[in-house]
């Protein structure tokens, strides 16, 4: 049994009528590997094909047939190891996990039990509040995925589909450190982040290629620890966040009533945003794990998981730490500015001899700001990097104005072209001409004499000047030579 | 170790086996004299030896990351004994 040595901070705390309640989170992710073929037959790991078309006499489980793995699962199931920062096992074993159910033609699921693959690990969380949570990873290992059931198609029948049936996945263990439903979203999202870098599971959680188990169990706290309960098969990082809460209040009221937490399996219901009781106890289940006599022990050398180890990308916290160091951006930009490896590379790309904090801000305020409004993502960008670099540059030689360049933004985005050239062509260069601004002050002051008079008692009416003149000017007119000739002109200090 | 009435009933839920409560007592019998003849082992002292894997020391062979298979839903689901538009169809199964 584990021992919860982290007490939640109390800000973390719910209150309940006869008390402080502390929240221990732990959580099983399965992470669909990033491969061709299954685990342990040649199919193809494609989504949305037809019915049973993914499927060979290996994964419909028909006698005689035998289990052959992927070696490109297993690299994979040691990139990851090694991106968690874990202790790689150069022997682990394939163990069967006997239970019964239509969509699992085997009667069992290849999985391991005692000898993972990958053991203890650990992810850093990067919270809003700039604290870094460290949750310990307990273990990763292989396992096939089931079918899939679909019990919608007739009253009588279920329909069953094999295409999953034998796909790869991960299981990854948490230890129970999470104190908090943010702490627990923060966590899945961090490990999504993780494997898109390393490349060995897309995360697309809308496809189920990335789902969570949630333990929830709640104490006093830094108390005794609770009875735990498992909500099975979250499909988002919100819904992992409802059930947190819901169920952490379903719990605390029990026990302020007097009552006692089963442990049990649960379903959480995104439509009523509620946990509900997913097995009696009298089906409690007994796997009868044992290890799988079609398969020998899997095993490979350090020079193995050392050479996968030479070839793994930059990962999130390595390149947020060099963004801090090298661009100068604060820890919360080149936290989000590395959330995608995509993203990362494009404000590399705009950052490259440029003013990297602007860049950063463009990066972040208007391109993602967009993206995120579009509901694209970075890849889908209307505009390059190139442009936006372009863009930047424009600003830094003065050629145009902080305004005028979300106006060009625009522009880029919808129509495209170069940055420079579209400048030149509707004439969106700054005035910096200071006969020109001061014609237009002049014209200004002449149209309101009543104004003119207003500015002598009350100064804070220069920005209706400066708007006035931006506004003659197209806001093309560089606004601090228009603040100072309108200074000048109305004698103000 | 030795197996009572109600194991031998729940392994054989377990297992899907339908087992009727007269043939509880003599299966019960044959599973104990199996585990009795199974226990005989546990005599040895292995304490110093390597579960064995494998009679010939070999590694587990591996296959290359290439679609080979899959392309035959008539094939698999030929033997079922209820099939439509390619997917097994069997009793209502509701969690």
């Amino acid at each position: 049994m584990f021992t919860a040595f982290r007490t939640a901070k109390p800000s973390q705390f719910l209150k309940g009528a006869t008390g402080d309640w502390e929240i221990i989170i732990g959580l099983e992710v399965h992470a669909q590997v990033a491969s061709n073929a299954k685990l342990f037959s040649g199919a193809s790991t494609t989504f949305g094909n037809a019915p049973n078309h993914n499927v060979s006499l290996v994964d419909a489980a028909m006698p005689g047939m035998l289990p052959v793995i992927n070696a490109e699962c297993v690299a994979q199931a040691v990139r990851t190891g090694l991106g968690l920062e874990a202790e790689i096992n150069l022997k682990s074993v394939f163990d069967r996990k006997n239970y019964f159910y239509p969509d699992l033609p085997q009667g069992y699921q290849i999985s391991q039990y005692k000898n993972p693959i990958v053991g203890e690990g650990v992810i850093r969380l990067d919270m809003p509040d700039g604290e870094v949570v460290e949750v310990g990873v307990e273990r990763l290992h292989l396992e096939q995925d089931a079918g899939k059931s679909i019990h919608d198609q007739s009253p009588t029948h279920t329909y069953v589909d094999l295409n999953r049936s034998g796909v790869a996945l991960m299981e990854i263990v948490s230890k129970p450190d999470m104190r908090s439903a943010d702490e627990a979203k923060a966590y899945v999202s961090k490990l999504r982040t993780i494997l898109r870098y390393l490349g060995t599971c897309d995360g697309d959680m809308e496809k189920g290629n990335m789902r969570a188990d949630v333990n929830v169990s709640v104490r006093r706290p830094g108390g005794e620890l609770g009875t735990r309960c498992e909500i099975k098969n979250v499909n988002s990082i919100r819904f992992v966040g409802q059930a947190i809460d819901y169920e952490a209040h379903r719990q605390i009221g029990i026990l302020e009533d007097g009552g006692s937490i089963d442990q049990e399996t649960r379903l959480f219901d995104p439509g009523r945003g509620e946990t509900r009781s997913m097995r009696s106890k009298e089906e409690a289940h007994d796997y009868r794990y044992f290890p799988d006599p079609d398969l020998l022990p899997l095993e490979f050398t350090r020079a193995y998981v050392d050479e996968l180890k030479a070839h793994l990308p930059e990962l999130p916290d390595a390149k947020k730490a060099r963004f801090i160091a090298d661009y100068g951006v604060t820890p919360y930009d080149a936290m989000v500015l590395t959330l995608e490896r995509a993203s990362a590379d494009f404000f590399e790309a705009v950052a490259k001899g440029r003013d990297a904090k602007l860049a950063a801000n463009w990066v972040i305020n208007e391109l993602f700001g967009r993206l995120n409004k579009e509901g694209h993502g970075i890849d889908a960008s209307p505009v390059s990097a190139d442009q936006l670099g372009g863009i930047v540059d424009l600003i830094v030689d003065g050629t145009i104005s902080g305004k005028i360049a979300k106006d060009l933004f625009e522009i880029v985005w919808a129509e495209g072209g170069d940055p420079r050239v579209l400048v030149e062509t509707r004439g969106l260069k700054q005035v910096t001409d200071t006969g020109a601004i001061e014609a237009a002050v002049d014209a200004v002051i002449a149209a309101n004499p009543d104004k003119v008079e207003q500015i002598k008692v009350k100064p804070t009416m220069a920005g209706w000047f400066v708007g006035q003149v931006m506004k003659q000017t197209g806001g093309k007119a560089n606004p601090q030579a228009v603040n100072e000739i309108l200074k000048a002109k109305l004698g103000l200090d | 170790m030795s197996v009572d009435r109600s194991t031998v009933v729940r392994v054989a839920h377990l297992a899907r086996i339908r087992v009727a409560d007269e043939e509880v007592d003599k299966l019960q019998g044959e599973l104990n004299s199996i585990l009795g003849f199974v226990e005989q082992l546990a005599e040895l002292d292995v304490s110093d030896v390597e579960p064995l894997t494998s009679i010939v020391p070999i590694a587990m062979k591996k296959r290359t990351d290439v679609v080979t298979d899959g392309g035959i839903p008539q094939k698999v689901t030929m033997n079922a004994p209820l099939a439509e538009d390619d997917f097994f169809v069997v009793p209502k199964v509701v969690e």
